[in-house]
């Protein structure tokens, strides 16, 4: 399980110590902790997408009903970059995808019904599957699961419904370097997934694709075609016996789930 | 917005039903190198990429300095002020 975590915890691109602390709710401590993270974000989310021509409304929807911080903002990304509606679909569905492997390792901090089971899905989320998979036991993993997700999804919204506010109040982002928020933000997303070689090859292939391909393509379309640098970086994770991303351990001390 | 909608939670949907264990085994190796790829691929289009070419400006300054923020280790919300205040900085001196 230990193994299994590892793996999960830096495909959510989380580190830190969780579940380290004790009590009834060991989760809590974790959770607000990760609520603080995610308010910024948040706000982020709001003021980009505001920038990028989206309203209030269509804003509300997405971080209600899509609520998966990292797929928005790709799709907002490439909408500000004057991509068409399929390509920022697109870009935010293949980020999206790691949420379906989340499942299986959560299933049992999720209810046994199948109704039940499909709603609870939509909190299946990087964050809440990180901190209900380090639970040690079966209670402690449904509980930190519901906690967490009606909670970030509560700051998430105010959040970027307070970002979108903001934004209509901020004016002309680029006088703010706001349009350099967005990919700042992504460096810090994509950060730990450079600790394994693969990642970096995955990494370092798909920006020279995205950058090769840019001047030539539609807005939007370099981030689809920059997935074939999976190939050669699924070559090297065989090459080199690496397991999936994750199980390798960080050599800093304090940082390792 | 419709189809971001359904496809966000189908997959989610997807991974909570019966076939979540076969699709983690058949997939696995590959959708958990997505977000490295996909991460990269945004990061530089959106520092590069202007009207369907490629320059170099302010943001490009302003990504560097968030990125290292990053690589020390700071809060997301320093990394994001950082590279902000370093592009608006360099925007107003250019």
């Amino acid at each position: 399980m230990r193994a299994r975590f590892g793996r999960i915890s830096r495909l959510a691109g989380l580190s830190g110590r969780l579940g380290s602390s004790n009590g009834s709710r060991p989760y809590l401590r974790d959770c607000i902790i990760m609520s603080l993270a995610v308010a910024p974000t948040g706000v982020t989310f709001g003021v980009v997408a505001d920038a990028a021509g989206f309203d209030l409304a269509r804003i509300v929807v997405m971080s209600a009903l899509v609520f998966t911080g990292a797929s928005q903002f790709a799709a907002v990304g490439v909408v500000n970059d004057g991509g068409s509606g399929g390509a920022a679909v697109g870009s935010a569905l293949l980020l999206a995808a790691r949420n379906a492997l989340y499942g299986p390792v959560m299933r049992r901090a999720l209810p046994t019904s199948a109704p039940a089971r499909m709603g609870a899905a939509q909190f299946v989320i990087d964050e809440t599957t990180a901190l209900s998979t380090a639970q040690t036991d079966r209670r402690d993993a449904a509980g930190a699961f519901w906690f967490s997700g009606v909670i970030l999804w509560l700051v998430w919204n105010a959040c970027s419904v307070a970002g979108a506010l903001l934004g209509a109040v901020l004016g002309t982002p680029e006088t703010w370097g706001l349009d350099a928020a967005f990919p700042a933000i992504l460096v810090a997303l994509l950060a730990p997934h450079l600790r394994t070689a693969a990642g970096r090859t995955a990494a370092l292939g798909a920006a020279a694709v995205a950058l090769g391909v840019a001047p030539v393509t539609g807005a939007g379309v370099p981030i689809l075609v920059s997935i074939v640098a999976l190939a050669p970086a699924l070559w090297v994770r065989a090459r080199r016996k690496e397991p999936p991303a994750g199980d390798t351990r960080d050599d800093t001390p304090g940082t390792a789930p | 917005m419709i189809a971001l909608v359904a496809g966000s939670y189908g997959l989610k949907a997807l991974g909570v039903s019966n076939l979540g264990g076969r699709i983690e085994r058949r997939l696995g190796p590959a959708v958990t190198l997505l977000p490295a790829a996909l991460f990269a691929a945004l990061v530089v289009i959106m520092t590069f990429e202007d009207a369907g070419g490629l320059t170099l400006d302010a943001r490009a300054a302003g990504v560097a300095a968030g990125a290292v923020a990053v690589w020390r280790k700071a809060p997301l919300i320093l990394v994001v002020v950082v590279a902000m205040a370093v592009t608006a900085g360099v925007r107003a001196v250019t």
